[in-house]
């Protein structure tokens, strides 16, 4: 399913628009700044992903967050094609309101409550990186601290206690919220997330979930890059499979 | 045929919107609240379908399994 790039050819990178998805284009803008990714905007009722390396569901309020976020999204036409090529191995990104729909889809485990506060909490924060073994993390360092903002009301991360249990033991949780100084505390977390989880991958590794925006910190004029190796990440991700095929 | 799903947060999951809500009660009076929980009601009316599909609707889309139990009411 991998399209093999080679010398001046571009990996092609898709990001998925719903109705109600409102950061598409950044993140097409982060990715286009990139070298050597050409971003495509797929509208929902796409039936084929043939030839991109990798996708992006962005954030938003797909179908205005009715019934539930992500819950009916997850049955758009585009959503079986995502799940094919995230079967494949492709890499999948789920960024906020992505992070819900992968869950909703079940290619994620666990949901995405009302935060627990109540409030929709758009600011600045920090992430612990947990586990740098993953396509989405690997030129980050474990431990290192990431200052990316978040932007949600339903971010409030819940599995069962066996499924929790997994996912620490596959070192499936690889970002957690914390303090500036890296400290994973009941006051660093903003919305209730069990063990103050604020993203994690599939047990395959190839798809990842997260609340917070690595797309809104790309560009120093908008306050910061730290997001930027998530996408550097899967970049040399695809590049070192695309070496091996 | 008439139905209607009733879509409640399962009883170990925190429903802080509830607990936000009884506060509001106790503001108005109502002494002793011991629980309040939010769910949603849905009404449906299909042409044509049998139960088993309805149940397979209620547990795909109309509810979440993680965190939510729903009730399936066959009116008519």
């Amino acid at each position: 399913m991998v399209q093999v790039t080679t010398g001046s050819s571009f990996m092609k990178v898709a990001i998925i628009q719903f109705p109600g998805s409102n950061c598409d284009t950044d993140c097409q803008a982060a990715l286009a700044s990139l070298p050597g990714i050409q971003a495509e905007i797929v509208w929902h009722k796409e039936t084929s992903l043939a030839g991109y390396a990798a996708v992006v569901l962005p954030g938003g309020f797909s179908y205005g967050d009715y019934l539930r976020c992500g819950s009916i999204a997850r049955f758009s036409p585009i959503m079986r094609a995502v799940r094919a090529v995230a079967e494949s191995g492709v890499l999948v990104l789920g960024i906020c309101n992505g992070f819900q729909i992968l869950c909703e889809a079940g290619l994620l485990p666990g949901t995405l409550m009302r935060n627990n506060g109540l409030l929709f909490r758009c600011e600045h924060l920090h992430l612990r990186v947990e586990n740098n073994d993953s396509p989405f993390t690997s030129v980050l360092h474990q431990g290192q601290v990431l200052d990316i903002p978040i932007a949600h009301g339903e971010g409030n991360y819940f599995a069962d206690a066996e499924t929790l249990k997994q996912l620490n033991m596959n070192n499936q949780i690889l970002v957690r919220y914390c303090d500036a100084s890296g400290n994973v505390s009941p006051e660093a977390n903003p919305n209730g997330s069990l063990e103050n989880i604020a993203g994690i991958c599939s047990h395959g590794r190839n798809v990842f979930g997260l609340m917070p925006h690595p797309e809104r910190v790309c560009d120093p004029l908008l306050g910061g890059t730290d997001g930027r190796s998530i996408f550097q990440s899967m970049i040399e991700a695809v590049a070192k499979l695309n070496v091996k095929s | 045929m008439k139905a209607v799903v009733t879509v409640m947060p399962k009883p170990a999951i925190l429903d802080p919107a509830g607990v936000a809500t009884g506060h509001a009660m106790e503001h108005l009076g109502l002494k002793g609240v011991r629980s309040v929980r939010i769910g949603k009601s849905i009404e449906i009316e299909v042409d044509d379908a049998d139960e088993k599909q309805l149940h397979e609707i209620c547990h795909d889309l109309l509810s979440n399994p993680v965190v939510e139990d729903y009730k399936l009411e066959i009116l008519s």
